[in-house]
């Protein structure tokens, strides 16, 4: 139970930290979100967020920092086998299942509903 | 005749001929449905997308106005009209359609009372029989011009308000039972450093306290000779603030005789945040329900002041803050019953 617990307390503790980026210090979606995915990436860089995920399960890996997390996660392990290449081509291998999940699900609602805007 | 700086007299007693109101099915849900001339069920209009839904909207509307004037198109000599999309392509479309001489206006959700003025103007100095104005906006034509990319459904603060889907329009003659377009004031651009584009209601507060200050003291009035002042689209947030600065600057004013567009379109419940916004809803607000009253006589003078945000996404991304703009326009069922004329 108790993974459950700290997923929800800390899953819950980064949105309220970019509901008070949006509402304090007005930023834009855009800003709260890709501010994120930074803050994520370099918490990884500094081989912090591995931790919080063994430590929060799905509370640190469903909300957007993760996705800068796998970013670097990737881009260094590449880069490890692979050197410099490496880094361009491992940031896409493990977010590529996201990445691809939007591009396929998007196409399945483009074709069952009216994609307009 | 111009009094003061910036107001206009129509000594002629332009006239307004006729109106119609179509809207979407949102807004048939509100408060004012049965002041509607057209209640769309369906926000696509049947066409493939958002731009000609607001294209057939306006002609819609322009149809209808021309209809209940008694007249063809071919009698209307100018179109004054405008709407929010980029280039105002939706009321150029429309004009297409309409073939009249056109002026493309764009004030914003100001546009209403932009083109009335105009028009009780050409038609006071007797430059033409009959002219149509109007104006238009459609939901999600709207969000998608000033918030795009809207399928990505960021969260909207609880300043942000709802813009109308509908058109209004009136043609304006020279001659007829009324109501008549008595004066006008035209506004200035004003600008209190507001960036927020979810919270046009406070930005666009000051301007309209500015047009309605200048329109007593010009018109030399007291906010009591209208039974009641209406602004276009200040929503909850703003329509507060500029009743409580009007009321501190000594205008006498309450709750009951200074009133909102964007608060009345709409029924408690409905989702719409902070009120309506668009250039639509002043339009169908005024040219529906507004002289729907006046025509029962349970309004005898009224003043839209109508409000316009004159900033687009690519200004507030830039960081610039949010110029905006009032103009009124006073409407009256008998003129000559007292007051500046």
């Amino acid at each position: 139970m108790a993974i459950y617990f700290w997923a929800f307390v800390v899953g819950g503790a980064i949105c309220v930290i970019g509901q008070i980026m949006f509402d304090v210090f007005k930023l834009t979606p855009a800003h709260t979100l890709s501010t994120l995915v930074v803050v994520g990436a370099v918490l990884d860089g500094f081989g912090l967020y591995e931790p919080l995920i063994e430590f929060a399960g799905a509370g640190a890996t469903v909300p957007i920092t993760s996705f800068g997390n796998s970013l670097v996660h990737g881009a260094m392990a590449e880069a490890e086998k692979h050197g410099i290449i490496g880094v361009i081509t491992g940031m896409f291998e493990v977010t590529s299942s996201g990445i691809s999940a939007a591009i396929v699900f998007g196409f399945i609602g483009a074709l069952l509903f009216k994609p307009k805007g | 005749m111009l009094v003061g700086h910036r107001t206009w007299i129509f000594e002629n007693k332009p006239v307004i001929k006729s109106s119609a109101t179509i809207v979407g099915p949102f807004e048939g849900k509100g408060r004012l449905a049965d002041d509607f001339d057209i209640i769309h069920d369906d926000l696509w209009l049947k066409q493939d997308s958002y731009e000609k839904a607001e294209k057939v909207l306006l002609e819609e509307s322009c149809q209808a106005s021309i209809k209940k004037a008694g007249l063809k198109k071919e009698d209307i000599q100018f179109f004054f009209c405008g709407d929010l999309s980029n280039q105002i392509t939706s009321t150029s479309f429309a004009a297409r359609t309409l073939g009249a001489p056109y002026f493309g206006l764009f004030g914003a959700c100001s546009t209403s009372m932009e083109g009335l003025a105009l028009s009780a103007f050409v038609v006071n100095a007797k430059g033409a029989k009959y002219v149509l104005t109007g104006a238009v906006s459609h939901n999600t034509a709207v969000e998608k011009q000033f918030r795009y990319p809207t399928e990505y459904g960021g969260q909207k603060p609880p300043t942000a308000q709802w813009t109308v889907t509908g058109a209004g329009t009136a043609v304006i003659g020279e001659e007829g039972e009324g109501p008549f377009v008595t004066s006008a004031t035209i506004g200035r651009v004003a600008d209190m450093g507001l960036s927020d584009p979810f919270n046009m209601g406070g930005a666009m507060a000051p301007a309209a306290i500015d047009t309605i200050e200048t329109h007593l003291k010009e018109r030399n009035i007291p906010a009591s000779y209208y039974d009641v002042i209406v602004t276009g689209d200040l929503g909850h947030i703003g329509h507060e603030i500029a009743l409580d600065l009007l009321i501190k600057q000594g205008v006498n004013l309450t709750s009951e005789t200074f009133k909102d567009c964007g608060i009345m379109i709409y029924r408690e419940g409905q989702p719409v945040i902070a009120g309506a916004s668009g250039a639509g809803c002043s339009a169908v607000v005024t040219y529906g329900h507004l002289l729907n009253e006046m025509k029962k006589g349970a309004l005898k003078r009224i003043l839209v002041v109508a409000t316009g945000a004159l900033l687009s996404p690519i200004t507030y991304q830039q960081n610039e803050t949010i110029p905006c703009i009032a103009h009124a326009v006073s409407i009256e069922t008998e003129v000559g019953a007292g007051g500046g004329i």
